[in-house]
């Protein structure tokens, strides 16, 4: 086919995938590598550098809109983002050192256990009752819009939260995705931040971890013009609407719909993979 | 110190929110000119996309990108909205800095700098 079908292709594919990704939360990222690697047969490393580009399109502007809502822990953020884009720059390395069917395999389990991740039903109160002694140190509670007024948390265990930042950095430099769903994991579960503010400080970290790597991928021409400007294009506008979908009954079916679609392109990354079709 | 936001604060989360949103908005339009274009000189060839070959060197740096531009490639222009989108979670972090360093934040000033020499280092590898 053309270069012209090929990007309608893609873009449309992209617009898909920044719409369902925007409506679970899981981000486009996830699934345009999958997409573009076993459906239309992109070498990995491209399809990684499209992803990454898009990546830092969608957090950048869901960032800008949550900023507006007050919901975001800059402190937190700017802290954490400390071990992410160290994490980034590290896995972004790695890439060239790992053979491409075991990033194949790696990303396919990323994909499983993003999946598990986002059913889990989403937790209501669980927040630190205390400050952690680092928390308290850097002054990292904060208070967020709770109905009437602004509700105050307590931050804790923030060097295990900086530790899992780390690897979640890593991952998104080793695979091209924003790992937003564990940085969601580290701040909720382990330093007990409540789930709103960190989804929205997560979109806010994402971009600058995978800015943090995108200057390795730039270097080693993992970033194709041809194929990042569809999807980046494409994953924006798919978000972009994503996000202004009413949640019903049919938006959660489809959400279960993309979750089952995600295990099953998880699983055939890791076969591919280990069967060196990668 | 202050656990509520300062006046501030929200002001500082206001530009922040702008510079993010111009930044995408801008590195959107210049790729989707640049996209217009390619598509309109490369439209009918066949694109590879299977094999891997380092970017041609042409196209990495600065000055690289800006020769492309001049020259009417698409590509070219494709790879400078790249590095608009790039730059603005840069530009975020630089202006997070200032906020901190007018808040006479010596700790977080001295983070958010770890975090954009970091971010600095690793694009300025990139051959300027």
């Amino acid at each position: 086919m053309s270069v012209f079908d090929f990007t309608a292709l893609v873009w449309f594919g992209s617009v898909v995938a920044g719409f369902l990704g925007a409506l679970t939360g899981l981000g486009g990222g996830v699934v345009i590598v999958p997409l573009l690697v076993l459906a239309l047969h992109v070498n990995i490393h491209y399809a990684m550098g499209a992803s990454l580009v898009s990546v830092i399109a969608t957090s950048s502007g869901a960032a800008a809109a949550y900023l507006k809502e007050g919901f975001s822990n800059i402190r937190v953020a700017m802290f954490l983002e400390m071990a992410t884009t160290w994490g980034a720059i590290l896995g972004a390395f790695l890439v060239a050192k790992v053979s491409t069917p075991s990033i194949g395999v790696i990303f396919g389990v990323v994909l499983l256990v993003s999946a598990y991740l986002s059913s889990r039903p989403r937790k209501r109160g669980g927040t630190a009752s205390q400050m952690g002694a680092v928390a308290q140190l850097l002054h990292l509670d904060g208070s967020f819009p709770d109905g009437a007024g602004m509700r105050h948390y307590n931050v804790r265990r923030v060097p295990l939260g900086f530790g899992m930042m780390f690897v979640a950095g890593t991952l998104s430099g080793l695979l091209g995705i924003g790992s937003g769903a564990f940085k969601v994991l580290a701040m909720d579960q382990a330093m007990g931040i409540p789930f709103k503010v960190s989804t929205t400080t997560s979109n806010f970290m994402i971009g600058v971890t995978a800015a943090a790597s995108a200057g390795v991928y730039l270097r080693h021409g993992y970033i194709e013009p041809g194929l990042a400007m569809p999807v980046m294009l494409g994953v924006l506008i798919g978000s972009f609407v994503g996000t202004r979908v009413l949640v019903t009954a049919q938006t959660n079916r489809l959400r279960l719909i993309f979750s089952l679609v995600i295990v099953a392109l998880g699983a055939e990354m890791v076969y591919n993979g280990l069967t060196g079709k990668l | 110190m202050a656990n509520a936001k300062s006046w501030n604060d929200e002001q500082l989360e206001v530009i922040l929110a702008k510079v993010l949103l111009s930044g995408v908005i801008t590195a959107a339009v210049v790729v989707l000119i640049g996209g217009i274009i390619y598509l309109f000189r490369h439209g009918g060839s066949v694109p590879d996309y299977r094999v891997f070959h380092g970017e041609s060197s042409v196209l990495n740096g600065i000055r690289g990108i800006l020769r492309e531009v001049a020259a009417g490639r698409g590509r070219g222009m494709i790879q400078l909205g790249l590095v608009v989108l790039i730059a603005t979670p840069v530009a975020r972090v630089a202006l997070s800095l200032v906020g901190f360093v007018r808040e006479r934040d010596r700790l977080f000033s001295v983070f958010t700098f770890i975090v954009l020499i970091t971010l600095v280092l690793s694009l300025a590898g990139w051959r300027f």
